[in-house]
């Protein structure tokens, strides 16, 4: 029995920047103690939203609740509560690495220890180096470590893995699975598939400022999904004939020349009816593979594949 | 599994140091921030200390009757005053809010009031310094102060309040590079026509009686008045600067944009 709020509560959320209106009536519950990874193409109000979240930007309408509370209105007892990395930035040029993470703990009751984090997030090297001097890829994890120093129970990562190499990423990974383990909310965004299907126990993927589709990662391969089988052979084959031996609403098309994709419930009488159509024309189907859906050809078919900025 | 019993390294345990711990925490290091950084000590020390001896060893500008240094001293501490609570303040404010350090500080447990009073701190606490090393090196110079400190040190904390309102109202307000190239200027400008080294009745008396409004002019004047000419508490001076620090401390507070 969890009588608790949960992590984030959003409701018709809008905000407006002049008469541009970057979320547009957003909707979104974030469970406690789960991954939450927030996908959507640039400019989908991702980081609008999360700033609101943070009581740092205002909204124009909707509800916002984190950990139960109005950010804007209990900020007092909610920042203490939450972790924030921000997209870029937050430190003063000339302060160095450890100095201003030092500086973040001793803001809190109760900070976890420095040293550990700093060779935890391999920031070791860069103790005395000042922020301005510091690589992207420095500045991103000493961000993230400036998130979670203060023990919070709830943290916002925005772009956590942003140009960052894939040694750090995945000890940023690694941080985020133990956050998790030890109890942490964890509201990330994102702009890689693998990223989110990997770590994340719920994806929510915002366009155009709305909430347009949400679930497990697992879910939303599945869900209304066609699975699809491909094979290569020689090019031309005559997939009419091969079409009627398929059950009712399976497609058949030869993508390229000489590769075939079959979409539809791909199950095993399917693929006996594929192969055995193959043998009767003596075809060889070469790297027959089942694909399912990628959360990336999700992604991508939902938010349209044309890049808008 | 053995999660019940082990709390985990990062299990949440959520609070915020007490606001005194937190403010010390942050005045000392705003105050770091500021000493490290060339740009601001060169407008801070270096430009009042070089101002202060050249001007008093050679006869550059006519400052009137008396010693040269006795009319400078006054004029120069409000310049550092300026130095500090405006330029300096509004600068550093300017790419703190570009750069995203408002926000960060923002998401922590500081809260806002908790900051004004942090860089409030790192102001005075320059001052300090600047005004320490500037009387070292004018009484060197042979200055004679006069007059009650009491009054000295008003004038001074009012100057203060009204130069950090219109400081923080101009890196609240405007862009950063905008608030560097502006602050700057202004700094010139009333270096120049605020009788800081120029006495104001070198200007034309319609422009001179203007110029007498400005917050520089009523400080440096308020400051002459006193140490030069050991006189009372100048109310005229007191009140025009206090007039400024309601009309800038208001403004900022009203105006300031933390996004
Ligand atoms: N401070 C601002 N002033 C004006 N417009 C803004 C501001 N911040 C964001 N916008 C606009 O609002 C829209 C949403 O921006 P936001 O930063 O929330 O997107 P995002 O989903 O985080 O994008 P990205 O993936 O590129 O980080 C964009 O069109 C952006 O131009
Ligand atoms: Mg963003």
């Amino acid at each position: 029995m969890d009588s608790s709020p949960p992590a984030v509560a959003i409701t018709g959320l809008v905000k407006r920047y002049g008469d541009k209106t970057a979320v547009d009536g957003l909707s979104l519950t974030v469970e406690r103690g789960l991954v939450t990874a927030v996908l959507g193409p640039n400019g989908a109000g991702k980081t609008s939203t999360i700033e609101i979240c943070e009581g740092y930007r205002r909204a124009d309408a909707g509800e916002v609740r984190v950990l139960g509370l109005d950010p804007v209105r209990d900020a007092t007892a909610l920042r203490p509560r939450i972790g924030v990395m921000l997209q870029a930035g937050g430190v003063y040029s000339g302060a160095r690495a450890e100095e201003m993470l030092r500086h973040v703990a001793k803001l809190h009751a109760h900070p976890l220890d420095v040293s550990m984090l700093i060779e935890r997030l391999g920031l070791g090297s860069c103790g005395r180096t000042t922020y301005r001097r510091l690589s992207g890829g420095q500045q991103q994890r000493l961000a993230l470590a400036l998130a979670v120093v203060g023990r919070p129970e709830l943290v916002f990562l925005d772009e956590p893995t942003a140009g960052l190499d894939p040694h750090a990423r995945h000890a940023t990974w690694d941080l985020v699975r133990e956050l998790r383990a030890d109890g942490v909310s964890v509201v990330l965004t994102t702009h890689l598939m693998d990223e989110a299907e990997k770590l994340a126990d719920e994806v929510a993927i915002v366009d155009r400022g709305r909430v347009i589709a949400s679930g497990s990662p697992e879910a939303l391969c599945h869900d209304g999904a066609e699975n699809s089988l491909r094979f290569a052979g020689p090019p031309g084959l005559d997939l009419g004939s091969l079409l009627n031996a398929l059950p009712e609403g399976a497609k058949a098309l030869e993508v390229s020349r000489g590769a075939y994709r079959i979409e539809g419930d791909i199950d095993p009488q399917l693929l006996a009816t594929v192969t055995s159509w193959c043998a009767q024309h003596g075809v060889m189907p070469e790297r027959l593979t089942v694909e399912r859906r990628s959360l990336e050809d999700v992604f991508m078919e939902l938010t349209g594949r044309e890049l808008r900025s | 599994m053995a999660k019940e019993q082990t709390r985990g390294t990062f299990a949440p345990a959520p609070g915020a140091a007490p606001p005194a711990r937190m403010i010390l925490a942050q005045s000392a290091l705003e105050t770091r921030m500021l000493l490290r950084n060339g740009e601001q000590l060169l407008l801070t020390v270096i430009i009042p200390t070089l101002l202060l001896v050249v001007f008093s060893s050679a006869d550059i500008v006519d400052t009137g009757d008396g010693e040269r240094v006795d009319f400078l001293a006054p004029g120069v501490l409000a310049l550092a005053v300026l130095s500090t609570a405006f330029t300096g303040q509004a600068i550093a404010t300017g790419f703190e809010r570009r750069y995203g350090v408002l926000k960060l500080l923002g998401s922590t447990p500081l809260p806002r009031w908790g900051l004004m009073v942090a860089k409030t701190a790192c102001v005075i606490l320059v001052e300090i310094l600047q005004v320490t090393l500037l009387v070292v090196i004018a009484l060197a110079l042979g200055w004679s102060p006069h007059g009650n400190p009491a009054w000295v040190v008003l004038l001074l904390v009012l100057g203060t309040a009204a130069f950090s309102g219109l400081g923080l109202l101009m890196a609240g307000t405007l862009r950063a590079e905008a608030t560097l190239a502006a602050a700057n200027l202004v700094f010139i400008l009333l270096l120049l026509g605020g009788g800081v080294i120029v006495p104001l009745d070198k200007f034309p008396s319609g422009v001179e009686h203007t110029l007498a409004l400005l917050p520089i002019s009523a400080l440096s004047d308020g400051l002459r008045d006193v140490l030069r000419d050991g006189s009372g508490l100048p109310l005229g001076d007191v009140a025009i600067l206090a007039v400024w620090s309601v009309l800038g401390l208001g403004a900022a507070a009203r105006f300031f944009r933390w996004e």
